[in-house]
């Protein structure tokens, strides 16, 4: 056995809980929290281990650790304590920290006198000691999302726990790590699936505990169960020509609701097939947790998928019967709700609505909608939709919320909302806008693209910012109860991939005016410019701006540069000003330009300080003593030439161009001249130059605020 | 193994009830209020409280003016019966108890799928809760298994295990009947059989009708205020009465209001008056009371108070 001897101080420890059903969507956390907990726990002890892995079934968590050391090593520890004249206290504390008495410390000789010494041995523990004060505590303090306690004990799991299996073994054998936890003694004992094995058995090892299971229907790892599940899944519904569909999450539940998968597939009944494909899947998988199976060619869905959890002597045909029924039962209802819904005009759904409260300060559904309504109005024209359609759309894309479909099913909303437009047929922009005026919902959604749309997700964005800006109801470090920077975010992006041209300040104060009661004449201009000045709902934008460009590229000194210009408010504008400027100061021309700026600023902000006075003046050309400086009023008058025309049609690229020609002479200019002349009329017409970079340059942007 | 099937409604509600008593379970009898559910049962909710043990089983008719079809879906009814098991403190095998109540009414464990699905119960107007499983037979729910935590704001010690099988859809499925107004109520075989809908397809037509549309909102909330009002006058008078000198708490009547409460909110949902925020309110209101009942009878002898000194 020489092969074995790196083994020889090894031992294997297999951990089972076997409780009544874990709910699914615990168990991976669970596995990872035991195999955590349990190894910390252990190398904290000392005892090192080479793997460990854990599993879980409805009815057990398993861990398994290879490789443990069988005993922890000894170790000594030497602590220095007060020195021995000094006082009482301090040696007390001493002892309570070091669990000695007095008579065990050691007195040394040091520099300053004599002081105590800790000598703290600790012969090593054999691994099933450590092991059986490590696991009643971590059962006892385990961190379930929600525990409870059952019968006439304190003891808390997620369901009632039943048994505790411990088993440490080596190659010569294996032994149970004996431990009590409120009545339930460890052994060496698991049971196997409910009903086609309930026997209970002993095991040795995790070897042969896995294999065993499987003999007794169980598989313990829920990846196993998962890929069998789908597998099978997939080939059933390939051998009809049809296709299953995709649910990630759903197989992960369902895997960890059964130990023993057999796949099943049934037929939906044709009464249904003419649902929303949405509604069949959604009400399939949120009451019966089942998969759908596509038609491709018709794009229906026409069966399902059951896992169930044993065999039986028919072949699954009475479950499968079983399950059918429940399927008729519950599509009978969703089918009650669709035709209901069909008979209600959207209006009439949107009428509902008055009765239904969006928030206590902002009034109902209705009242939110029909500013909404306006808001998308207005809009319209920015963005290229028709202002009626606009209107109409916005005043039923949120009728659905009164529909019974999602009434049951609140994550249709939208997607019934387009279903029972078409079916009064409206046009399928309007349709659309339905589903799409949520959109987008997170930073990887996809934003519409549809004028209509795009008019009502961004009113609806706006009206909701607006809204909790006007009842001072902002979002605040971590608290966003009402999402709103992820509005922000899907007004930037909407504005932004749809290339909207507007001055969002003046939307803004449409939109809070709306939230004013009575609400004023939204054309009296007065009354509301400058509404946002105290509320900085816009700046509260540029900040979301800046961590959405910040993620493009884009440094925070960049943007702020940008933010100083006038528009700051026109998204569009500002983010192609930016990204312009932020590629050329990437290049070399201008990385030393902006030396040179920063150094012409510089000098100028120092003397116009020490002077009192700014130099404002157009420098003169005949007051021109050198070369360099000649060169450098020309090179001014070029690019101001045409960096002025580029700005005025955005073409910030050419601009750019036109700051880069201005890099050579500036550099030249400071190399050869000295701005501090002793002749005083030389030297404000050199500040003045100065000046003239300054302000050809604050055409562009504000470089004072770029970094480097 | 397998029992025979039974061939009727009631022939399922009578095994229901002799293999909860060979269990030793009290069989109670129906609680003669409206009521949701069968936890409303003061046999439940009441007695789930204080460190007494109790053992209890009963049909408990419940109503639930929403879930009203006129008698057309196949199995939803404003009116329907509830088997309710409440055991205390849980015993440790209540799940193979459960499992063999259910072969006992003829469900072959052999042929059948039987999951238990997370299903945390929460009831906010009784201000209880638990956790435990809504029980699937072959995807259908034919149970929900408590283990209960809390009720009326109070913590559960011992805990309490509740079985609560909702009779009609479990006996459609023993029964292999499709529609639930198709089902035997008694033995076909009977001299007069009597199916389901013999029984109850009128009644569902005309509550349907009256809970959606008939039923005088004003009126109602009249009620709901009464109730409210009589529940919190009861729990307000001394504890002893001055006739008989006893010291009496009326967490039982008072109790009952809260029941009345409860129902009246719920036929005030189905006739679509409550909104979304006053919803919240109104089972606040339930709750209060609920809580309020919870701490009499906790008081009480029966809600395991000590015994008091003369």
């Amino acid at each position: 056995m020489a092969s074995e001897s790196g083994r020889i101080n090894m031992a294997d420890l297999l951990l089972e809980l076997f409780s009544e059903e874990i709910p699914a969507r615990m168990q991976r956390k669970a596995g990872d929290d035991l195999k955590k907990l349990v190894t910390d726990a252990l190398v904290d002890a000392g005892i090192t281990y080479a793997s460990a892995a854990a599993f879980s079934t409805p009815r057990r968590l398993t861990l398994t650790i290879d490789g443990l050391l069988k005993e922890s090593p000894n170790t000594r520890e030497e602590r220095k304590g007060p020195r021995t004249d000094a006082p009482e206290k301090a040696l007390d504390g001493f002892l309570r920290a070091t669990g000695l008495n007095k008579d065990q410390l050691e007195t040394r000789d040091d520099k300053k006198g004599q002081v105590y010494f800790a000598v703290i041995e600790k012969t090593g523990r054999p691994a099933s000691d450590i092991i059986a004060e490590i696991v009643p505590n971590v059962i006892r303090n385990f961190p379930w999302p929600k525990s409870m306690r059952w019968g006439a004990g304190n003891l808390r799991w997620v369901r009632p726990l039943h048994s505790i299996l411990c088993v440490l073994s080596d190659d010569d054998g294996n032994e149970v790590v004996s431990f009590d936890v409120d009545g339930i003694e460890s052994s060496n004992l698991t049971a196997g699936h409910r009903f086609h094995a309930p026997q209970w058995f002993s095991v040795n090892n995790f070897e042969n505990y896995r294999a065993e299971l499987k003999k007794s229907y169980v598989i313990l790892d829920p990846v196993e169960r998962g890929e069998h599940i789908w597998e099978d899944a997939k080939n059933m519904a390939f051998a009809q020509g049809l296709e299953l569909v995709e649910d990630a999450g759903l197989l992960a539940e369902v895997s960890g609701l059964v130990e023993w998968p057999v796949v099943l597939m049934g037929d939906i009944a044709d009464d249904f097939k003419d649902l929303p494909p949405e509604v069949l899947i959604t009400s399939m998988k949120e009451h019966q947790k089942f998969f759908s199976v596509k038609n491709p060619k018709k794009g229906r869905i026409e069966k399902f998928v059951t896992v169930a959890n044993r065999e039986t002597a028919d072949q699954g045909a009475t479950i499968l019967a079983g399950n059918q029924k429940v399927l008729f039962a519950r599509l009978s209802d969703a089918k009650f709700f669709w035709e209901n819904d069909l008979r209600v005009s959207m209006d009439d759904m949107a009428a509902k609505l008055s009765n239904v409260t969006f928030h206590n300060k902002l009034g109902t559904q209705s009242e939110r909608i029909e500013r909404i309504a306006a808001l998308a109005g207005e809009l319209a024209p920015i963005v290229g939709a028709d202002k009626d359609a606009a209107i109409k759309a916005a005043q039923i894309a949120k009728a659905d919320l009164s529909s019974e479909m999602v009434y049951e099913f609140p994550e249709l909303q939208g997607v019934m909302g387009r279903y029972y437009a078409l079916a009064a047929g409206q046009g399928a922009d309007i349709a659309d806008a339905c589903v799409e005026h949520y959109s987008p919902l997170g930073p990887n959604d996809d934003v519409p693209t549809s004028p209509v749309s795009v008019s009502v997700a961004l009113a609806d964005k706006i009206d909701t910012l607006t809204g909790f800006w006007a009842i001072d109801e902002k979002p605040t470090g971590s608290k966003d109860p009402f999402a709103l920077r992820r509005a922000a975010l899907g007004v930037i992006r909407l504005v932004l991939e749809n290339d909207v041209r507007v001055n969002l300040g003046k939307i803004f104060e449409w939109g809070l005016i709306a939230h004013r009661s009575p609400r004023p004449n939204p054309k009296d201009e007065d009354d509301y410019t400058g509404l946002d000045k105290d509320m900085n709902l816009l700046s509260f934008f540029h900040d979301r701006l800046k961590v959405f460009l910040r993620d493009k590229g884009i440094s925070h000194d960049i943007i702020d540069a940008c933010l100083a210009m006038p528009n700051n408010d026109d998204f569009v504008l500002l983010v192609k000003r930016a990204e312009a400027l932020q590629a050329f100061i990437k290049t070399d021309d201008g990385e030393n330009l902006l030396q040179g700026f920063k150094r012409a600023n510089n000098i100028l902000t120092a003397e116009e300080k020490k002077d009192g006075v700014s130099y404002e003046l157009d420098p003169d050309l005949k007051f021109a003593e050198d070369d360099a400086e000649r060169e450098l009023f020309a090179a001014l008058d070029t690019a101001a030439k045409s960096i002025a025309p580029a700005i005025k049609s955005e073409d910030f690229a050419a601009a750019m161009q036109g700051m880069a020609t201005l890099r050579t002479p500036i550099d030249a200019f400071f190399t050869a001249v000295q701005v501090n002349s002793e002749n005083q009329m030389v030297r404000r017409n050199r500040l003045c130059l100065l000046n003239r970079i300054r302000n050809v340059m604050a055409q562009v942007a504000d470089f004072t605020l770029i970094e480097g | 193994m397998a029992v025979a099937k039974p061939r009727s409604f009631q022939e399922i509600i009578l095994r229901l009830q002799e293999y909860w008593a060979k269990h030793g379970c009290a069989i109670m009898q129906p609680y003669d209020m409206e009521v949701g559910a069968g936890t409303f049962h003061p046999a439940t909710t009441l007695r789930a409280l204080g460190n007494k043990s109790w053992a209890a089983a009963y049909v408990q008719p419940s109503r639930r003016p929403t879930d009203g079809r006129y008698g057309e879906n196949p199995n939803r009814l404003q009116h329907y019966y509830q088997y309710q098991v409440i055991i205390k403190p849980s015993p440790p095998d209540l799940q193979e108890l459960y499992l063999g109540s259910l072969e006992a009414i003829g469900v072959d464990m052999d042929m059948h799928d039987i999951r238990f699905v997370e299903d945390d119960w929460e009831s906010p107007t009784l201000g209880a809760w638990g956790l435990g499983w809504e029980v699937w037979c072959d995807g259908m729910e034919v149970s929900q298994f408590t283990y209960f935590q809390q009720v009326g704001g109070h913590d559960c010690t011992p805990v309490s295990g509740e079985l609560t099988y909702g009779l009609e859809r479990l006996a459609m499925y023993v029964l292999g009947v499709d529609h639930v107004m198709d089902m035997p109520f008694n033995d076909p075989d009977a001299t007069i059989p009597l199916k389901y809908r013999d029984v109850f397809e009128q009644t569902e037509q005309e509550y349907s009708r009256w809970n959606f549309d008939i039923a005088d909102t004003d009126t109602l909330l009249q009620h709901f205020k009464d109730a409210e009002a009589e529940c919190e006058r009861i729990l307000d008078a001394p504890h002893v009465d001055p006739k008989t000198g006893k010291s009496i708490i009326m967490a039982h009547p008072a109790y009952d209001q809260c029941i009345k409460a409860s129902h009246l909110f719920n036929l005030l949902d189905a006739r679509g008056v409550i909104s979304v925020t006053e919803r919240q309110a109104y089972i606040g209101r339930v709750r209060a009371l609920a809580k309020m009942c919870a701490d009499a009878f906790v008081q009480t002898d029966a809600g395991g108070a000590a015994a008091v000194v003369s």
